[in-house]
Parts: structure tokens; sequence; C-alpha cells
């Protein structure tokens, strides 16, 4: 520890932190623009100068390191006439055009100008002009107001790993710029907004739709992919206009994907707002009532075993809780899934399907191999917490096979599963590695589970790693990268028909059952014949257009609802705006349904319900499912990482103009000479 | 004055030829061997001993700066850097000992090296100097073919490769960091000290650097020891040092002369006085542009050495020493020396890229009677708000030259720039002129 006074108030640090950090701990609020505690040091908007004895200068308190009886000022009239100059030369080229700025409100200038400033100009030259830069559809530009804090250009290069922004010239004429005036080709760009201390970057699709301080702000979960990033929704009455990240260390730090913040124009569009009925081979328009009397009607004639229901990619746990009361209680059904293709997952016990290692705890592994998965589009989140322990560690990434360009190096090894076999079998070089290292992490993708052999990859690495003693209270070095949201919480309330087994999708495929419940399922692969199908979700996509009946649901943002994330986290998600429309709320229709159906609401109300979801998740501690392992064989295959289509990956993104708008970009990206 | 058994630099009006035959018949590369047996310890105390302070602008003291290398070889290697990125307007002082004494340079490395741990030196010249590079070049091939570097560097069982690295020709690149960011290959910015590069310079690695005329009179010191280089001048400005004179002199010249000598003396006897005579002296950049100048009065007395300069507010920098007759406006002289500026500033820190191009701008408009007579006092304010308040010396190196002019010539701008935003009348410059006021004024 370090002991320092700032403004005669003595502190203790520790080693490592900076003047800076130090400053905040003694309560003197250090000015600054450039300082960034997720990025590289920069020092150079010299905003945040402050006095220390002896120094003839005042010094960057960012840049410098703390020391042993440093004596500090920050409240001195130097200090103070520093910090004025320093400000007036950031204002002296900035265009005084914050009436029409969408930083307005939320700008970092604004603010600190109007306690640290000056409130008049002396600077009469004329300002200085900077073109346009391109910067993709997510980012609009406005360089004129750039201050040259190079947030974005170290955000860039260091946390994206795209070193696709940077400054040329120099002195005045310095700008920043992509270079050759194209979109970041990276799914974290539009992080850049939030990190521009000024108006110089701001949101292309949000460009002049509302003040900050006009809009209502929910604090809530992301649903486009398996890590629940922590976010803020902001709504302009029911609209939702924007989402920007919330701080949490353990999942997001504080950033989000582009796919998380702008697929919410996806939320205005396509909506199902209103009961649709299909008549003579035409959907027709209708009220709830009839509806649910078709509905109903249809299932009081069908045989019990006759009947499936399969559970979305982004359903919420309390729909999924409903939904699993609505088959078991009101039509006396086995037959409701979660998974939408044949997966093998052993739920005997909960971390089988978990990311064991934690998305934090990945920063501290020492041995990183990826078994059919992508990390870069299935959790761009966890993607980037990889990158960190590459620049700190120099980690070792192994992939197998060749996935693309995930912003860091790994090494490529043979994609078959004999690999896995080899190294079970100690014959592998990199079985040694497993067992030299002190926190190896496994990850198994998707594209691992769904193959022939998945119970014998799955089950026979489980145990290579317990026989290591990689599994442990300590450390688990087993990982399921689950892609989507919902994924996890409906393995935790056991939504996996008869034992996990495939008989539903054998079924599915020989067109067995006579009715299909889809909550907000959309990604089944089958070919429709005589089924009734019965929709239930927010989006016209393609579940809606092979249904018979609509039943219009809400989204993410119009529904409180539990989340179970790819690390087990459980995390609510709140109502920020309303469903549109006849739209109700997914619970809402499963309830009303059954009342259709046995005269009997299976709630009372939504607590009962949560209630009843809480008390389950606790009795059931996974410790005692009658899942058994199947008998399984090696088999030699190709192990192929399914190509995800980022931008389009669910219904709300596919219906996102801005997601199309970067979709579109990104594929007419001429590829250069290094893209395999 | 400076006797001639007394000059380091015999070859630099190149009267010998700057080849390795006549550079051994000068005395170079004697005794090498034997100076290195001596040790390290011997070397860099023998350097403190003399007082040699840094030729390139600063004076720190070089005999520190060495000690402060680590005295063993960690993980990461040492590395030796020279600066021969002389670009400071009115030094020309590098490139001659580039051009003529080349030997001296590459003799000084090998045992600057030697002192530091190093078995890499660079060097980085100037792009402009492609010339003086390629001159150097055939030098340091010679002394490869002879055996002075390589593996055993001139007996001394040393192993040292020099390289020559060519910059693009930007004034900032000669600021330390920024020239190691350079080599590195990044864009020419300046780092934040500390750390400072002796412990974490080039490439992460432990690094010295020193300006060419620092290294090269290494050699001559050792062999004469440094009690001799300390006899000369007056204690801490010991040695001889070039001076670089230009301007309004009748026969511009690079000139070696012992520490102290009268800045008169340096302009009367060497470079022929002042166009128009002495009376017709108007001011004197002693030290490279970037330092304050001085008016007439100081010129008669002033004695060329760091501390006499401090002493009159000034420095003695590269010792590029700019003569300004009455025929020239100093006002406008100071207007392009503030564009050079303006337009060398590398950009990275707020009060040096935005302020030196407002610095440019009003001495324009002062230079033309444009500006208003407060603005003056401004200028001189906005100068203060930027010194001291960047990453790098150029804030200083920007802000002095003005400082210098308002300090000394105050009276004369003011004289030029009476004009006064109040009065209603001169409406010609309207962004000059308070438009609430005016309007009132029609109403």
């Amino acid at each position: 520890m370090l002991k320092l006074k700032v403004n005669d108030i003595d502190v203790e640090v520790e080693e490592g932190t900076t003047v800076l950090q130090a400053c905040e701990q003694a309560g003197a609020e250090i000015p600054r623009f450039c300082y960034h505690e997720k990025l590289s040091i920069a020092g150079n908007c010299r905003m945040c100068l402050v006095e220390m004895e002896k120094s003839p200068k005042p010094i960057a308190s960012c840049a410098m390191p703390a020391a042993e009886g440093m004596v500090l000022k920050t409240n001195t009239e130097k200090v103070k006439k520093a910090r004025k100059g320093v400000m007036e030369f950031l204002l002296a080229n900035h265009p005084l055009d914050c009436p029409v700025c969408d930083q307005g409100g939320e700008c970092d200038l604004q603010d600190q100008s109007m306690y640290y400033g000056i409130d008049k100009s002396r600077f009469k030259e004329n300002k200085r002009y900077v073109p346009e830069k391109y910067m993709g559809p997510l980012i609009k530009t406005q360089m004129t107001r750039c201050i040259h804090c190079t947030r974005c250009i170290r955000f860039a290069t260091e946390v994206a790993g795209v070193p696709e922004l940077g400054a040329i010239g120099r002195g005045e004429n310095m700008q920043i710029t992509t270079y050759l005036e194209k979109a970041m080709e990276s799914e974290l760009s539009a992080n850049v907004i939030d990190l521009c201390p000024v108006g110089a970057l701001t949101s292309k699709p949000y460009v002049f739709e509302a003040r900050p301080w006009e809009l209502k702000k929910t604090e809530t979960i992301d649903v486009m992919d398996a890590v629940g990033s922590n976010i803020r929704v902001d709504t302009y009455g029911w609209e939702v206009k924007r989402v920007l990240p919330r701080i949490n260390e353990e999942i997001n730090e504080e950033w989000i994907s582009d796919k998380t913040r702008y697929a919410c124009d996806g939320l205005k569009n396509q909506r199902l707002d209103t009961p649709y009925v299909k008549i003579n081979s035409k959907l027709k328009p209708s009220s709830w009532d009839e509806a649910f009397k078709v509905v109903s009607e249809r299932i009081s004639i069908t045989k019990s075993e006759k009947i499936a229901g399969f559970i979305g990619d982004m359903t919420n746990m309390e729909t999924t809780y409903a939904a699993k009361d609505f088959f078991e209680k009101t039509i006396k059904s086995e037959n409701l899934e979660s998974r939408y293709e044949k997966l093998y997952i052993n739920t005997n016990v909960r971390s089988n399907y978990l990311f064991n290692s934690s998305i934090e705890g990945i920063e501290k592994s020492d041995l990183i191999i990826l078994i059919g998965t992508n990390p870069r589009f299935e959790a761009t989140i966890l993607n980037s917490r990889i990158r960190k322990n590459y620049l700190k560690n120099k980690t070792e990434i192994i992939s197998l096979g060749d996935v693309g360009d995930l912003t860091y190096p790994y090494q490529v090894i043979s994609n078959y599963t004999d690999t896995i076999k080899d190294i079970i079998d100690n014959k592998h070089e990199i079985s040694e590695k497993i067992k030299k290292k002190k926190y190896p992490s496994i990850i198994f993708g998707q594209s691992v589970l769904k193959l022939k052999s998945a119970p014998y990859i799955f089950e026979e690495f489980k145990k290579y790693l317990l026989e290591n003693n990689k599994i442990s209270d300590d450390w688990n070095a087993l990982n399921i990268l689950s892609k989507n949201s919902s994924t996890v919480g409906s393995y935790d309330l056991n939504v996996l028909s008869k034992n996990s087994s495939y008989e539903i999708f054998n079924k599915l495929e020989n067109n067995n059952f006579e009715i299909l419940i889809l909550f907000g399922q959309d990604n089944l692969n089958f070919e429709k014949k005589n089924e009734f199908i019965i929709y239930i979700g927010s989006h016209g996509d393609k579940g809606a257009s092979i249904a018979d009946v609509i039943l219009p649901g809400a989204t993410y943002t119009e529904q409180d609802g539990y989340f179970t994330n790819l690390e087990g986290k459980l995390q609510k998600a709140y109502k920020a705006s309303y469903p549109p429309g006849e739209a109700k709320e997914d619970w809402q229709i499963i309830n009303e349904l059954s009342s259709f159906i046995k005269r009997k609401n299976l709630y009372k109300d939504k607590n009962q319900l949560i209630d009843s979801l809480i008390n389950y998740l606790n009795l059931n501690n996974k410790n005692e499912t009658d899942f058994e392992v199947p008998e399984y064989n090696f088999k030699s295959e190709k192990i192929i990482t399914e190509e995800i289509d980022y931008y389009h990956s669910n219904v709300i993104a596919r219906a996102s103009k801005t997601m199309s708008e970067c979709k579109n970009i990104r594929m007419s990206l001429p590829k250069t000479g290094t893209d395999n | 004055m400076l006797e001639d058994k007394d000059r380091i630099f015999q070859n630099l009006y190149n009267d010998f030829g700057a080849d390795l035959t006549s550079a051994k018949q000068r005395g170079d590369w004697k005794d090498t061997k034997e100076i290195c047996g001596k040790g390290r310890e011997w070397i860099i105390n023998e350097i403190k001993a003399s007082e040699l302070r840094g030729r390139g602008g600063a004076g720190f003291p070089t005999g520190l700066k060495w000690s402060f290398a680590p005295k063993e070889v960690g993980s990461r290697p040492h590395y030796l850097v020279i600066n021969a990125d002389e670009s400071e307007p009115g030094t020309c002082k590098d490139r001659d000992i580039l051009r003529f004494e080349p030997h001296k340079l590459i003799e000084g490395c090998l045992i600057a090296s030697y002192a530091v741990n190093a078995h890499k030196c660079y060097i980085y010249i100037r792009g402009e100097y492609f010339n003086e590079g390629q001159k150097l070049q055939t030098a340091i091939d010679e002394a490869y073919k002879d055996g002075l570097l390589g593996k055993n560097s001139a007996g001394t069982d040393w192993e040292l490769d020099i390289y020559i690295h060519y910059g693009a020709g930007a004034y900032i690149c000669g600021e330390e960091t920024a020239l190691l960011e350079s080599i590195e290959g990044k864009k020419g910015q300046p780092r934040l000290k500390p750390p400072f590069p002796a412990l974490i310079g080039l490439y992460g690695c432990p690094t010295i650097i020193n300006n060419v005329e620092t290294i090269s009179v290494v050699p001559t010191i050792l062999r004469r020891g440094g009690k001799w280089f300390s006899s000369l001048g007056r204690p801490k400005n010991t040695g001889s040092k070039i001076y670089c004179i230009s301007g309004n002199v009748n026969n511009p010249c690079n000139v070696e002369e012992e520490m102290g000598i009268p800045l008169k003396e340096l302009i009367e006897k060497h470079a022929g006085g002042v166009i128009g005579g002495w009376e017709n002296l108007k001011a004197v950049i002693p030290g490279g542009s970037s330092m304050p100048l001085l008016p007439k009065e100081t010129c008669e007395t002033i004695k060329m050495d760091f501390d006499a300069c401090v002493e009159n507010k000034t420095g003695l920098g590269t010792a590029g020493i700019v003569v300004i007759n009455k025929d020239q406006d100093i006002i406008k002289c100071m207007a392009r020396i503030a564009r050079f500026y303006k337009h060398e500033s590398c950009g990275q820190c707020t009060p040096c890229r935005e302020g030196s191009g407002w610095m440019w701008r009003m001495l324009e408009r002062m230079a033309k009677g444009e500006a208003t007579r407060d603005e003056v006092d401004m200028l001189l304010d906005v100068t203060k708000q930027i010194e001291g308040h960047t990453i790098c010396a150029f804030g200083e190196g920007s802000s002095w030259p003005v400082q210098g002019l308002i300090r000394n010539f105050k009276d004369e701008i003011i004289e030029r720039n009476k004009f006064d935003p109040i009065v209603k009348k001169q409406k010609d410059i309207p962004y000059l002129v308070d438009q609430h006021l005016l309007e009132k004024e029609n109403a």
C-alpha cells in the first residue's frame, strides 16, 4: 500500500494505481476526456492536470503512477487555470452546435465546460472544418466535433481487435478515420459511440430521434445471445428508441454487441398485433375469443400424444414454465421440447450444460480449446474476453478447424472427431498441455453436440477431465457455449422431452404430430404436411408463415421475464414498453388458453407463476433427474462449425432494417488476400 | 578563444577528407581497444568528470544519463539510439559531423554501446539528410571492412551492429520518445513519461538516446581525459561546442568554440559581423528557433553557455544562432516561426494541437496590424497555457519564441496594433468588433 496526500487528505492506495485513481479515492473529482478504465492510457487530453509537490509543471494524473509520499493538490488556482486553459483549447475549434447535436444532454464536453470552463470564448479565428468520414451504417460522424481523445482508436485496436480506426495527419490537421472510409468490420463497433465524449461519433439509426432527458430508462437484460448482457432500454412512449450497455463486470463489462444495440428497430417491424386464424388457407385477423375457440376445439379432439410444443430461442422462463404446466396439466402431453434440433444434452448435473469457467473466469484461463464453435458470432462479448486474456497473457488458443478471424491468433488443428479421441487417449500433444495447465478451458459449441458421436465426445471428454482433476470446485474446464438466451433456462426447467432423446424430432420429421404449438419457435427444420400449427410469438417470421392460428405475443422489452445466461446466472428482464395492438404477454396467452380448454386458469396472476417457477428451480437441483446416458460409440466425423448469420440470427434481428443493412455491407465487402 | 590543438572536430570544413584513412590520421580509432579495456565504470566516470552535457538542446549530463541504464543486461537487450533528426531551424551542426566526421560518431557509438551494454545501435537520420546518410553508410561500411564494427569491434571483443534509419521529415521525431515510436514503425508521437526510455524504451527495452554531437565528442574526451574537457569553459558548462551562426550575418558558418564564448565575439569574429553593422542588430535567437530571442542589449554581453542563457531567460538549445537585423520585421519573423510549429505539432495533446495554430494566426494578424491591443496580453496568456501542459517539450518550444517576442518587443506590437474593439468606427474588420455594440449604435 502506498501513502499519499491529496489536498491535505491522507489516502492509502494499492500499488499500480494512478494518481487520478488516488485523487478519486480521496474524494477529489478529476475531469477527464481521454482516460477510460477499460482502455490503455493515452494522456493526451491534458484535462486531468494536477499539481504535484516538487514538480515544476502540473502532471497528467491519468498517466502518472502513484508513488509513496506524493503530495498532490487538485484545487489550487494553478490547477484551475490549467483546466480552464485546456477547456478553452478544446472548445477553440469545437463547433457550437449543441442544439442540433445528438450528444446534447449527455456530452462530457458540455458538462465539463460548465464546471471547469470559462463562459466566454477568446478565440476569434475561423473554426476548423473536418470532412465527414463514412464509418458504416451504425456510426454517424461529425468529425468537426472531434476532440482527438483517441478513445475510439484505442477501443478498436485493443478491445474489438480490428485496427481499422486510426489518426492521419498531424497537428491541427489530425483526423480520425477508418483510412479507406469503410464500415468497421467488428461486432462491437458501435461501442465507440458510447466512448466518444463528444458528438463526433453518434448513433446513425438514432439520429435526431430524441433527447436523452425525454426518454424513459429501463434497466434490463439482452436476449440476442446467451451471454445475457446487461442493458438499458430507452423508450419514448411505446417505442424503443435505443439500447445502451450497463456496467456488469461479471458479464459484459461496459460493452454490448452491435446486434444487442441495434436490433431494437426490429421491435417495430413485422409485428403480430392481432390474432389470426387460417380460413380457407388464408390467414384472417380475428378476435382473441375466436382464435382461442378454434385452438381449444382442435386440442380437445386430438389425442394428447399427438400434440407437441416447441420453445423458442428468446422465450423467457415464465413462458417456458407456463408452457410446461400447460402441457403437463392441461393437455397432459410429454411432448414439450426446448431444443430445435437433435442436440445431446446430459441433464444429470447442471454443470453439464453450463459455461462453467464463467465469462469472467475465462480471463484467467491458460489454455483455451474451441471445439465446433465460433465465439465471435455466437457470443461476441465472450469473444472479447478471450481476446483480453490473449492480450494480457498471450494464452494459447486452439481451435478444431479454421473458423475464420476471431480477432486473436489461434492454432488450427484437424477438425475430425479422431482428434478428440486422440486427446482422450493421451495420444495427442494437446493431452499433455491440458494436464500441465492449471486453468484450461474446453469450449464445446452446439455444432459438436449435434454430431452422431456427441455422446461419446461429451461423456468421454468429461471423464478425461475428471480423471485429470480439471473439474473441481476450484475450476471447471468443461464449457458448453449455448447460442440462445432461452437455452439454459429451459434446461433448468427440464423442458426436454422424454429423457432428452431425439424421439420428438424423429416424429416431427415423419409428420407424426397433429398439433404443433410453437412458443416463439421459428427455427424448426421440418416440412409441414397436415399438422395444425399454433404460433405464439411476436414477429411474422417463419413460424407465423406456416401457422394455422397466430396468437400475438410480446418481446423481451414488453414483458418482465427471467433469463438464465450461459454461465447459469439468473437475471430478470424488465418491461420497458407494451405489446402492440391486441398482443398480450406470452404467459397470459397460455394462461387464457388453458382456461378456455379446461375452464380453469393455470395461475391466478403473474406473482403466482413466478413463485411457482422459483420454487421449482429451488427444488430441482438437478441431482435427481432420471437421465440415463445412452450407449454410445465412437464415430469418425468431421466437426463442421455451423456458420451463423450473425446479423439475422433471430426474429427481431431479421425484422430490423439496421441489421439488414449491416449484413448487406458485410456481404459486399471485398475479400482480401488474407481471407483464406 | 579555442586553440587549434583543442579542436575536436578537425575536419569540420572537410579540409582533409572524411574517409577512414584520413580519419585515422586525425587520431580517430586510436586506442579504442584500450579505452574499452578500462571498463564501463571508468568510461562513465570519466564522462561524468568531463561534465559533458547533452548537445541536443536540453543539456542533460551525459554521464548521468548513461548511468541510468541497468547495470546488468536482464531478459531484454539494451539499445543505443543516436538522434540525428536535426530539424531545429537554424541548426546544422550534426549535418557536418555526419558528412565530414562520421568516424568520430561511429567510434563514439562503439564506446557508448560498450558503456551501456548495447549490441545494437540505431542512428535515426532525418529523411532530408539523405546524402549525409549515404555518406555515413559508406563510413559504416568502411568500418565493418576494417573490423572496427561487427563481431569483434576494433579488437574490443564487443559485438556491435549499427543501423541507419531514415525519418520521413517530421520535426517532432527529434523528440526522443517520438523518435523511438518512429523507429518502431508507428506514428511519430511522443510517449508519456514516466517510464523513461532508459528503462522502457525502444521495443520496451532499456534504451539510451544521445545526440550526434554528444556521442562524437566522447572518444576524444576519453583519449585526452575528462579533466582536459572540463578545463574548457566554466564549471557545469564545459568543453567545446559547435555553434551554427546564420541569418543576417555576412558569413554564416559552423564553428567549434569553447563554451561560454561571448555572443558578440562569435558574430563579429567568425560570422563576419551583422549585415549593416553591429548597430543594425535587432535581436538574436541563441539556440535554434524554439528558444526565446535576445534583444540587442543582452547580445552585447551574454556568454554562450547553458547557464548564462537560462539566466537571461532563454536557452542555449542546439546553439543554432539566428541573427536578425533591423531590416527584418521581427513580428513577421516570429509569425513564421509560429507557423513552423503549427505545421509540426504532432496533434496528440490538446494545448499544443489547438494552441500552436491559434498563436500563429494571432501573430499573422499582429504582423499586419489587424489585431487589437488587448490581444497582445491574451497571446501571452495563451502561450502560458500551452507551456508546461503538454506531453513533450514541444509545448515550450512553440510558446517560448512568442513569449520572447512579447517580453522584448511588446511596445512594437502595440504600436502596430492600436486597434481597439470599442472604437466603433472601424468596421472593416467585422469579426473583431463587438457586433452588439455596433447594432446599438445603428439603432
